[in-house]
């Protein structure tokens, strides 16, 4: 172990975690509006698209990323569709991302005791205010640790981005072992490069989850 | 399309290839979930006892394997074992001892959820009627959370055969590594073969890993 080598590779680890972080927060962020629409098209029980969904979110759980990013990066150019490692990474993050965050979601609206909705019929709310009073604010709060585990999951799941040569932490650090054999080290700082990543985020997602929380009747 | 691409998968041994690989990924996540998911419960019972130091050292296990991706948690292993320990394993096996201990980890956490939730009334009858600390678990508690538990293990099931198709960056010969082959040697003659064959290992996971998430689904209604 050289803290020499360590630190000359430095440069490089950090473009490749920028890169991680840059095509997380993008992918994550598509994958909570995809999901959120997905959750909302079964909430509402939309006659076609509520089915579509459905199937969408079958398809995407059941397969992993990795297939799915071959076939939109090799597969997809068969039949005249050719995009960019970067453009497929995050469409594949946003494919699979999508039906997790919707399962989360479609977890909290689900959560929401039957009283609560009720209620707010017994004292006269519209549909479109018992959404925007009552099913959101707390359908939202429930879903947020579901959400959170999810966000980790596909930051994690970024390291198959290596397969598509999109250079991010884990690409960087295999390109490095292959150009100079210093395995050990090039290793340790992959490792730690993630635990930056993940660590902080973990602890800020459960004071979050705390914070808020809605009190539930009785607490 | 003309001459459709469908056709490479059924051409000569191309189709046996395929299953053949398919079969090595499902034996790695075969052997990966029963001999992970023995050691996880009995992890998962470790980290219910009282002792301090133990359950620290489990959940540091835990953490561990929660925080590093499973890709470089291979690369980890596959690199460091013959180099700092002397230990030469086929990459299969690597993968297999990988997964091994992914499964117990996150299974350990399953288990220990489990068991605490069992009903404290269970156990203080348990007691009262006499029973000691082992046919405590073995006749009350393991019993009782299984039906709590098997939801949480059937999707971690199919996460770990998700995630088997991580084997082909250690260069094990499963099925997406087979596909590229017969991508490979079919590019002349199928210049649209990458559609097809991972087309069809699309769906073959589909198909592995749906009766899962189905199964899943139906334990946690009932």
């Amino acid at each position: 172990m050289s803290w020499q080598i360590i630190q000359q590779s430095l440069p490089m680890f950090q473009k490749g975690f920028i890169l991680t972080l840059q095509m997380s927060a993008l992918g994550i962020l598509g994958a909570i509006i995809l999901g959120l629409m997905c959750s909302l098209c079964q909430y509402f029980k939309i006659p076609v698209l509520k089915q579509i969904v459905g199937a969408y979110i079958e398809l995407s759980r059941n397969t992993p990323l990795l297939i799915q990013l071959f076939f939109i990066y090799y597969g997809l150019p068969g039949i005249g569709l050719k995009l960019s490692a970067y453009t497929c990474g995050i469409i594949g993050l946003i494919f699979l991302g999508g039906s997790y965050m919707a399962e989360g979601f479609s977890g909290g609206f689900d959560g929401i005791p039957n009283s609560q909705i009720e209620s707010g019929k017994a004292i006269g709310l519209s549909q479109g205010q018992l959404t925007r009073y009552v099913v959101f604010p707390q359908g939202f709060a429930l879903s947020i640790p579901a959400l959170a585990a999810n966000i980790i999951f596909l930051i994690k799941e970024t390291s198959i981005f290596t397969v598509i040569a999109i250079p991010e932490l884990t690409n960087t650090a295999l390109d490095l072992i292959g150009l100079y054999y210093h395995t050990n080290e090039y290793l340790l700082v992959l490792v730690v490069g993630y635990a930056i990543i993940l660590i902080p985020l973990s602890i800020i997602l459960t004071w979050l989850e705390r914070r808020i929380r809605y009190g539930t009747f009785g607490d | 399309m003309a001459h459709s691409g469908i056709n490479l998968i059924f051409e000569g041994q191309n189709l046996p290839r395929l299953l053949g690989g398919l079969w090595i990924t499902i034996r790695v996540a075969l052997i990966a979930i029963i001999a992970g998911g023995v050691l996880g419960i009995f992890l998962g019972v470790l980290r219910t006892f009282k002792n301090r130091f133990l359950r620290f050292i489990l959940r540091l296990y835990l953490e561990f394997f929660r925080i590093v991706p499973t890709v470089v948690l291979l690369f980890l292993f596959y690199y460091i074992l013959p180099k700092s320990m002397n230990l030469n394993l086929p990459a299969a096996e690597v993968a297999t001892l990988v997964f091994t201990l992914w499964m117990a980890a996150e299974a350990s956490d399953i288990v220990r959820g489990a068991l605490i939730s069992v009903p404290q009334h269970q156990v203080d009858s348990g007691l009262a009627i006499g029973l000691n600390r082992s046919q405590l678990y073995y006749y009350v508690l393991i019993p009782q959370s299984l039906k709590l538990m098997l939801p949480a293990m059937m999707n971690l099931i199919s996460r770990i055969i998700k995630t088997t198709s991580l084997l082909l960056l250690i260069s094990v010969l499963d099925v997406i590594n087979v596909g590229q082959q017969i991508i490979e040697a079919n590019q002349k003659q199928y210049p649209q073969g990458a559609f097809w064959v991972y087309g069809v290992i699309f769906v073959l996971y589909f198909l592995i890993c749906y009766p899962f998430s189905l199964l899943a689904k139906k334990l946690q209604k009932d």
